[in-house]
């Protein structure tokens, strides 16, 4: 099972170097002149020009890939340039910390909630509260992040008046203060993953409750909530729980649009800000730990698996 | 907690083992006389219907049987006779829109027809036992076997883990399970199937149930791990006092391990009583018919036309008026079909729903008829295989080890032939190599060495080096007409595919063509524009016929191509085969894992086991002793449908081993019950000639050695 996971990691790794090369050549790639970016359209050539030496732009782009990788894994990821030159480690660190409070409480909702829900529409198949969830998830899968976002502002903040349309936190605002900002877009991001794992739970746990084993256990003389719980729910929440594991990596993508539409200071917010100051160490940086979480809720999801089914477990 | 285990038996008493008690017996015809063992569980007139989309069902109607202690009754029947829905019907276990309709379950003396699901749990694993047909499903695949054992013990008599685990031990110990502490601690992926069914056996009798449900128990296993199961059934009824319930498709399972049977047909009762009359003379027409569909091992029915039943079983919506066999019975009058049936009995405890079976004569002579197709002589050889050798480099993934293992030999240097106009059957277990020969005589498998001949011809290796013309005259019959057609494409255009590529017919002339072949496989030329799924199975396997005769092949390569049938269609089946054959002269290569129908149809048979060919030879040198070992033990494995039969039982332990463990030596040396010494295992075989004909032997045990200890499986001492 170790050997497995190192050989996972191992891919991970190789993983996220290739996607360091696309990252960073599609970076090259975008239109304009990094130096005119930073001194402005109407700087003196000269100034430009030695601004390219200073930077390194005048040197072949593998080099420059390597320096830039050769930095980065060292943990010095840069100057923004969008932000007066101020290191750009820090600021991701700070805003990968309040994008996982809003991804974790996202979490909770939508793992056991889309549990339940697909338990409870599974249990009672056919019946007029499978079909509301079923259809219920069904649209939610279909229906982005900003019109979801859009609808629960409109109903929750501007009707009601329950909860804050803006999530704009401060740094000194303690866990209590925050939370009522962070329902709204937590919600949001956890939609979409909410549908997906009720749908699963319930199409997995179908197939158990209506398996031969499950037959078996009954013959067996077991109660229904013991043939539930001791087989059911084993067999039929393993496809869940990968798919809980590899939701982290989707919700990533959710929080840019959720981030930005309740103006989170979060991870994807500034990414959005990067990529509209063309501020490609910040976009660069954002985007490959971005891909890491990514490749690693993957690989968790892997490993959860092979460690939940014996099949896999024991080969 | 365990003084509280006492407290779930059911009655207050009836639970023990005493056979005393006769629960409320003599009621009606099929129960016991005092004295006799208790009736364990009785059936009267039991109705059991379903609610579809489509209409209600009525699946059985009006069964009555009953089974006593230490008796095992038989219930047989083609698919869609009901017979699982009245196994787990009497039981009380069905699928939510099933319902019990109508009559009475009586077990032990006790009227379960309407009890409650809570008060039938509290029988299910502890009075009643069900081993299912599929044992590798019937087990949850994420909890270790001995756990999944246990937890019976552990609710109905309140053990704890380590009791019960210890008490599904020993009880796997006492089904002769090798190792069952090892086994118990494996989960059911890590078991083959026969291991499984042993497992699941044993988690039905755990608690010593009175009633051990069997719904097809060894369907999914191989004939000699069959034989090993049935072995085991057969003692299970004295060593454990129960009654055993058993469900089959197999008529010849059935007169191996049975007292009393039960014949159904579209969910009634056509026939039940003592095994050995029914077999010995059979009263109601489909009986008769159906024991005249199978295959006998006898040398002077070889090659003749079977009964077979024409037709399907009615819909059970749309039941036929009268007897519900009628549409297809060969005895029918107009009085069958207007006048419902009730049984009656016809011999002391053997009843009939016919109303004619007093002119069981008649239908004896009847059912007799029959054309013979005998094989042409001197004819030249048409397909031959000459050392043929398919070797695999072991599997060597991301998750395996597969380094320091040997190649996988699944065709070990096989040679053999055909003459034109005659069957070579080709028989063995799974995993004998027998797909990987076909496909390599097809060339969609390019062989690592040796060669496929056609008329002496050396043929392209691959099927993408071969002309049109030569892919022309090999063509293939596959296993699952359901899959192997195209759901979309209508019959005729099936036929007319092979019409299209290999003639140069013209609309016109195709058309006309297909009808004459539609004729010839006996299908009405109304089914020229039908689809797959307008038809049964065996008219599927009649279209898969046509198409590849449509092409006039020499060579007709049959995979297994009655496997997923019923009897009664197989029969119809392969009279249909033997009749093209004798017509057109195509020679076939015919791939089963049914002795009798290999027997019954080739002129030449290969035995294989793990990719070699361990005997060759005709037919009737081939089933006569001496035997290959190998030969010997499948041949003791099958059951044979007449009950007096005495069988030799030679049985195989373990399972196949993997191609790749086998380096040199004798490939069956590691199972074979007549194993010598190390020659077996260290030097291959020599190939041993029988004197008189052309069969070989290759085995390292001289003929004479052999015929000295061997005896046919199949002599009749009665």
């Amino acid at each position: 099972m170790l050997k497995y996971c190192l050989k996972r990691l191992g891919f991970v790794l190789l993983t996220l170097l290739l996607s360091s090369m696309v990252i960073f050549f599609a970076t090259q790639i975008l239109p304009g002149d990094v130096a005119q970016l930073i001194l402005g359209r109407f700087a003196r050539p000269e100034a430009v020009a030695a601004l390219r030496e200073e930077l390194g732009l005048n040197e072949p782009v593998v080099v420059q890939y390597l320096k830039w990788l050769f930095n980065f894994v060292q943990g010095d990821w840069g100057l923004s340039l969008s932000t007066n030159n101020s290191p750009v480690a820090p600021l991701v660190w700070g805003r990968l910390k309040n994008s996982a409070i809003l991804g974790a409480l996202a979490f909770i909702i939508y793992v056991p909630g889309g549990i339940l829900l697909g338990l409870w529409a599974a249990l009672r198949r056919n019946k007029p509260v499978d079909h509301v969830i079923s259809v219920g998830s069904l649209s939610l899968i279909g229906l982005p992040e900003f019109v979801t976002g859009v609808i629960l502002i409109a109903v929750f903040s501007l009707e009601l008046n329950w909860l804050p349309p803006s999530s704009s936190i401060s740094p000194s605002d303690g866990l209590y203060r925050m939370l009522p900002k962070l329902i709204l877009p937590a919600v949001t991001a956890a939609l979409v993953s909410l549908a997906y794992i009720t749908r699963m739970t319930r199409a997995s746990t179908v197939e158990a409750l209506y398996s031969d084993y499950v037959r078996t256990a009954y013959l067996k003389g077991l109660s229904p909530r013991q043939v539930l719980f001791r087989h059911v729910l084993r067999n039929a929440l393993m496809p869940t729980v990968t798919v809980a594991a590899i939701s982290i990596g989707w919700l990533m993508g959710g929080l840019v649009v959720t981030e930005s539409l309740f103006s989170y200071p979060g991870l994807g917010r500034l990414l959005l800000f990067a990529i509209q100051r063309r501020d490609l160490p910040l976009i660069q940086a954002t985007t490959l730990l971005m891909t890491a979480i990514f490749c690693l809720s993957n690989m968790l999801a892997d490993v959860l698996y092979a460690y939940l089914n014996p099949r896999i477990r024991y080969q | 907690m365990t003084d509280r285990a006492n407290m779930t038996d059911i009655g207050e008493g009836t639970g023990g083992g005493t056979g005393a008690r006769a629960g409320g017996d003599g009621a009606a015809g099929l129960g016991g006389k005092p004295g006799e063992r208790e009736t364990i569980i009785r059936i009267d007139k039991l109705s059991i219907g379903y609610e579809t989309e489509s209409g209600y069902v009525k699946s059985v109607r009006g069964v009555s049987l009953g089974v006593r202690r230490r008796e095992s009754f038989g219930l047989v029947g083609e698919s869609g006779s009901g017979k699982s829905t009245l196994a787990l019907g009497s039981i009380r276990y069905l699928a939510a829109n099933g319902r019990v309709t109508g009559g009475s379950i009586n077990f032990m003396g006790r009227d379960i027809t309407t009890l409650g699901r809570a008060q039938m749990s509290k029988l299910w694993g502890r009075h009643i036992g069900m081993v299912y047909q599929n044992p590798s499903l019937a087990l949850n695949p994420s909890i270790k076997i001995g756990r999944q054992i246990a937890e019976s013990a552990q609710i109905h008599q309140g053990l704890d883990k380590k009791a019960s685990f210890r008490k599904a031990v020993e009880t796997m110990g006492r089904v002769s399970m090798p190792d069952p502490e090892y086994v118990a601690g494996l989960y059911p992926h890590q078991l083959s199937g026969g291991m499984l069914q042993r497992c699941v056996i044993t988690m039905a009798l755990l608690n010593t149930p009175s009633l051990l449900v069997m719904d097809e128990p060894t369907t999914a296993l191989d004939v000699t791990t069959q034989a090993v199961v049935l072995d085991l059934v057969a003692s299970l009824k004295k060593d454990y006092d129960s009654a055993v319930f058993y469900i089959t498709h197999d008529l010849a399972v059935v007169a191996r391990i049975c007292d009393s049977i039960g014949v159904m047909y579209a969910g009634e009762l056509m026939e039940s009583g003592p095994a050995a009359e029914i077999f010995r003379a059979p009263r109601h027409p489909y009986t008769l018919s159906l024991l005249n569909s199978i295959p006998k091992f006898e040398e002077e029915g070889r090659k003749k036309s079977l009964r077979g039943i024409d037709g399907m079983i009615p819909s059970l919506r749309e039941l036929p008026r009268g007897c519900v066999f009628s549409p297809r019975c060969f005895m029918a009058v107009d009085e069958c079909r207007l006048r419902a049936i009730e049984m009656e009995e016809t011999a002391p405890g053997h009843l009939t729903a016919c109303h004619r079976w007093r002119l069981a004569e008649e239908m004896e002579r009847e059912i007799r008829k029959g054309k013979s197709y005998p094989a042409p002589e001197g004819t030249p050889v048409s397909l031959s295989v000459d050392k043929l050798s398919k070797h695999y480099a072991p599997v060597r993934g991301a998750l395996r080890r597969g380094a320091g293992k040997s190649l996988i030999k699944a065709l070990n240097s096989v040679t053999l032939s055909v003459p034109k106009g005659c069957t070579l059957g080709v028989v063995g277990e799974s995993g004998c190599g027998k797909t990987t020969l076909l496909r390599s005589i097809t060339g969609l498998l390019e062989p690592t060495s040796g060669e496929v001949a056609l008329d002496s011809q050396g043929l392209p290796a691959s099927v993408g080096g071969r002309p049109r013309s030569l892919l022309r005259r090999i063509q293939m019959v596959f296993q699952n007409p359901d899959a192997s057609l195209n759901p979309n494409q209508t019959v005729a255009k099936c036929i007319e595919r092979p019409l299209k590529i290999f003639s140069d017919l013209s609309r016109a002339g195709r058309r006309e063509k297909i009808l004459e072949i539609l004729e010839s496989v006996n299908l009405p030329s109304a089914y020229y524009n039908r689809l797959p799924g307008e038809l049964s199975g065996g008219e599927l396997q009649r279209v898969g016929i046509a198409r590849a005769f449509a092409a006039e092949p020499d060579v007709i390569l049959l995979d297994e191509p009655l496997s997923a049938l019923d009897v009664s269609v197989q029969a119809t089946l392969v009279n249909l085969l033997l009749e093209l054959q004798v017509k057109n002269q195509p020679s076939y290569l015919f791939i089963s894992h049914d002795l009798a129908a290999v027997h019954h149809i080739s002129d030449l048979i290969a035995v294989m086991y793990l990719g070699r060919v361990v005997e060759f030879g005709k037919s009737e040198a081939v089933f006569k002793p001496p035997f290959h070992p190998y030969t010997e033990a499948l041949l003791s494995a099958v059951p044979n449908p007449d009950p007096d039969a005495e069988q030799v039982s030679v049985r195989l332990e373990g399972s196949v081993p993997s191609p790749s463990s086998v380096v040199a030596g004798c490939a069956f040396h590691s199972r074979c019950p007549r194993v010598r010494g190390p020659e077996c295992s260290d030097v291959s075989p020599p190939a041993r000639r029988l004197p008189g004909s052309d069969a070989v032997i290759f085995c390292h045990i001289p003929l004479e050695e052999l015929s000295a200890v061997q005896s046919s499986p199949y002599h009749r001492t009665g």
